[in-house]
């Protein structure tokens, strides 16, 4: 099937076996391989992007049933400058093996932009639906606090 | 995963049209969080997937009239979890959404979809188990084997699944109908609670929609609630199923009750509304005492073994809690 979708900001015109998630199109098709594949069934968040804003798990989404534009970690700095929240975790150490960290980072974003950081307990609440095998949540949910604390702030 | 193709639904109608046109071999997606997984897990095997998200374009995705409010089934958990109005009317459904899945999946999710999720028995997702629902007549390897997060109730000689879902469960308890079109056009209305069956022997055989019906809308009729609350309780704090839960909704005269509604989740084979306990508390306070008695009531029949013994006591603590807390909230205890 032809498909039309907007990817960071950039236009693809696609062929698509109906079967592809968009988590294989990001990875397989289009090298957007900073989406990471954990558990491909919508348990882990390692997948997370944004549709239209929204995080969602690519997994569990046909790619082409997507009904808006795509937002992945390669597309979230600005002008070779790291996102705040990508500073704010390497500021946090909110990481050990990493592979779960672009899910976190789309995650968190989504969360604070949510409005669902106000404290600790909301974040651990809201970031549920992204595992860290290396249990590195402490550091992920004092970062993404960090980053609240921030936001208007230029760094 | 075998080859399928995806058409875009124009409009309900649409959709059941496209779905008439084979013999079964069709599948309707949503926000994709369930049909996507089955299909991984070969428990789905579409030819053709009807995709309905381009219905959202065209439906409200929450109404207030007086029949109640109603919300588009392609609604997602999110949208509603974010209504001012439903928050303020109905505690216990916003509880319902937010205590469920993660945010993830809740921005994609569509509350019909929410529905028809299946149960998550570890030997129903596994294709090569012995499972009546996936392979009617294979058995039950749950029986012998790990069956903790099942159902003590409403099951039977064939299955022992629980129904997974926490939405069902309030929408049970609120008394909920859905509007569904069927392949002919025709139009009709049928409550949350006889939308699932229970699974006697045949257990493949999950809901009461007719193949091809599509849920079109949910409404909750317009009575208003004192005070409600879902209470899920489950292994994790967050992002788990229940194993057991209760949907409460009530109207009390002074400290006497004068309508209440229970629902009870994680515990059996569909989401599972409590008559006879609410007929038991009618015109009573709602004391310790009460609840306990409301809650052997709703718990009797329950079937358990060595795996699941203990969800009898954490379903009858469930409901004794959830009573208490709401009607305390009521009361301001």
């Amino acid at each position: 099937m032809n498909k039309t979708l907007i990817i960071n900001g950039r236009s693809y015109d696609l062929e698509l076996d109906p079967r592809t998630t968009l988590l294989d199109l990001l990875r397989e098709q289009l090298d957007l391989i900073g989406t990471k594949k954990g558990c491909d069934f919508g348990h882990c968040g390692a997948c997370t992007v944004h549709i239209d804003g929204k995080r969602v798990v690519s997994c569990l989404k046909l790619a082409g049933t997507v009904d808006g534009p795509v937002t992945t970690i390669e597309g979230i700095d600005k002008d070779d400058q790291l996102h705040r929240m990508q500073s704010e975790f390497l500021a946090f150490d909110a990481y050990q093996c990493g592979y779960c960290t672009p899910g976190q980072i789309m995650s968190a974003i989504a969360c604070v932009a949510e409005g669902n950081a106000a404290t600790r307990d909301q974040i651990k609440e809201a970031m549920s639906g992204n595992l860290c095998r290396c249990s590195a949540h402490p550091n992920i949910v004092a970062a993404i606090e960090a980053y609240r604390d921030g936001v208007g702030e230029q760094r | 995963m075998k080859p399928f193709t995806i058409e875009d639904a124009a409009s309900p109608q649409d959709a059941v049209t496209r779905f008439a046109r084979d013999n079964g071999e069709a599948v309707y997606c949503a926000g994709g969080t369930t049909m996507i997984d089955l299909i991984k897990l070969n428990l789905a095997q579409p030819r053709r997937v009807i995709n309905l998200l381009p219905l959202r374009a065209a439906s409200n995705p929450i109404t207030f009239d007086d029949r109640g409010l109603t919300s588009a089934a392609t609604t997602t958990m999110s949208e509603v979890i974010a209504h001012p109005t439903v928050a303020e009317q109905f505690p216990v459904l916003i509880d319902s959404l937010r205590l469920a899945a993660s945010a993830q999946l809740r921005n994609a999710a569509t509350v019909g979809g929410n529905l028809l999720q299946r149960t998550r028995c570890a030997y129903f997702r596994d294709r090569n188990a012995a499972c009546n629902k996936h392979t009617p007549g294979s058995g039950c390897s749950a029986m012998q084997g790990d069956s903790r997060g099942l159902a003590i109730l409403g099951t039977s000689g064939h299955c022992i699944a629980n129904y997974a879902g926490d939405l069902a469960i309030a929408l049970t308890a609120l008394d909920a109908r859905l509007t569904l079109l069927d392949s002919n056009g025709q139009e009709r209305i049928l409550s949350v609670d006889a939308l699932h069956r229970l699974p006697e022997d045949q257990p493949h055989i999950e809901t009461n929609l007719k193949p091809g019906e599509l849920i079109v809308s949910i409404t909750i009729p317009p009575q208003s609630w004192q005070s409600s609350l879902y209470l899920k309780l489950r292994d994790r704090a967050s992002y788990a199923f229940a194993l057991a839960s209760a949907a409460v909704a009530v109207n009390l005269d002074g400290t006497s009750v004068r309508e209440v509604r229970i629902a009870l989740g994680g515990l059996a084979a569909k989401p599972w509304r409590c008559r006879e306990a609410e007929a038991f508390l009618q015109g009573k306070p709602i004391t310790i005492a009460n609840a306990a008695a409301a809650a052997t009531l709703c718990l009797q029949g329950a079937r358990t073994d060595d795996h699941r013994r203990f969800k009898l006591e954490l379903g009858k603590r469930t409901l004794v809690r959830a009573l208490l807390d709401v009607a305390s909230t009521q009361t301001g205890e």
